[in-house]
């Protein structure tokens, strides 16, 4: 019987690698009988939503400008350095 | 001969918002633009086939990982995780027996407009307070999605090390979120 603990770092571990068949089904059985995980499965899901969301704003935010000052910068940097 | 200064013009600022939202830090992601234009340069191997914005933000994707390769290799791992007994550093989380000290509660989904741009708000904020180099990691794995396998040998690290530095990485993004989001 897996704790909650390890069924934390299981859920985790499920969006980085393929779990064993074994682990999903100890999982499972877990998350039957446990609202606490159940509730940081969702909560899990819920940030890899809201993170891709976030991307997703920032790039779209058309108030963020590369500032005239930086473009200056930038194009004296790369000046200097082709010479 | 391209002109940067046509490139910096016309899709500067569109290069430095997807460089910022992935790494999250002004200076970092004027750097990552500049580097993209000395690349560009050097090489202009440019054709016309694809259009120079794709041609471009291809250079950026690999110039924000060459970034964040230097700064988070120079931060010790052992700040940010226990090495040796990976798992231990977590157990302020969890009580002897493996059970939740404070069980995660019911999130309240964001409905709304308004309610989203507000947890976008907290949600940038607790990314800001993680670690630097939790949420670098965090950052390539979960918005950037690049293999777990390349962000290894990108940070010189273990399988198991990157599992437990992610691992950190959410509950702390978690924790954050439960302590500033509201709750149903």
């Amino acid at each position: 019987m897996l704790t909650c603990k390890q069924v934390s770092q299981l859920i985790s571990q499920s969006l980085d690698r393929p779990l064993t068949l074994t682990n999903r089904i100890q999982l499972k059985v877990h998350l039957v009988m446990c609202d606490a995980c159940t509730r940081f499965k969702k909560q899990m899901q819920l940030l890899q939503v809201a993170v891709h969301r976030l991307r997703r704003q920032t790039e779209s935010d058309s108030s963020i400008i590369l500032s005239e000052a930086a473009k200056t910068r930038i194009s004296h940097t790369v000046a200097s350095k082709q010479q | 001969m391209h002109n940067i200064n046509d490139w910096l013009n016309e899709h500067g600022d569109y290069l430095y918002r997807f460089a910022l939202a992935r790494l999250r830090d002004p200076h970092q992601a004027e750097d990552a633009v500049q580097e993209t234009m000395l690349a560009a340069i050097k090489h202009h191997s440019f054709e016309g086939e694809s259009s120079a914005r794709t041609w471009l933000t291809g250079i950026l994707k690999h110039k924000i990982i060459d970034l964040q390769r230097k700064r988070l290799r120079e931060m010790p791992l052992s700040d940010v995780i226990d090495v040796d007994a990976s798992d231990t550093a977590i157990d302020d989380f969890f009580d002897q027996r493996g059970h939740w000290v404070d069980k995660p509660q019911q999130w309240q989904t964001p409905e709304n407009a308004l309610e989203q741009k507000q947890f976008l708000v907290v949600l940038a904020e607790c990314l800001e307070r993680l670690p630097a180099k939790l949420s670098g990691i965090f950052m390539m794995r979960d918005v950037q999605e690049i293999d777990n396998e390349i962000i290894c040998k990108e940070l010189d690290i273990t399988t198991t090390n990157a599992w437990v530095m992610l691992y950190r990485a959410r509950m702390g993004l978690r924790k954050c979120l439960e302590m500033h989001w509201i709750m149903e």
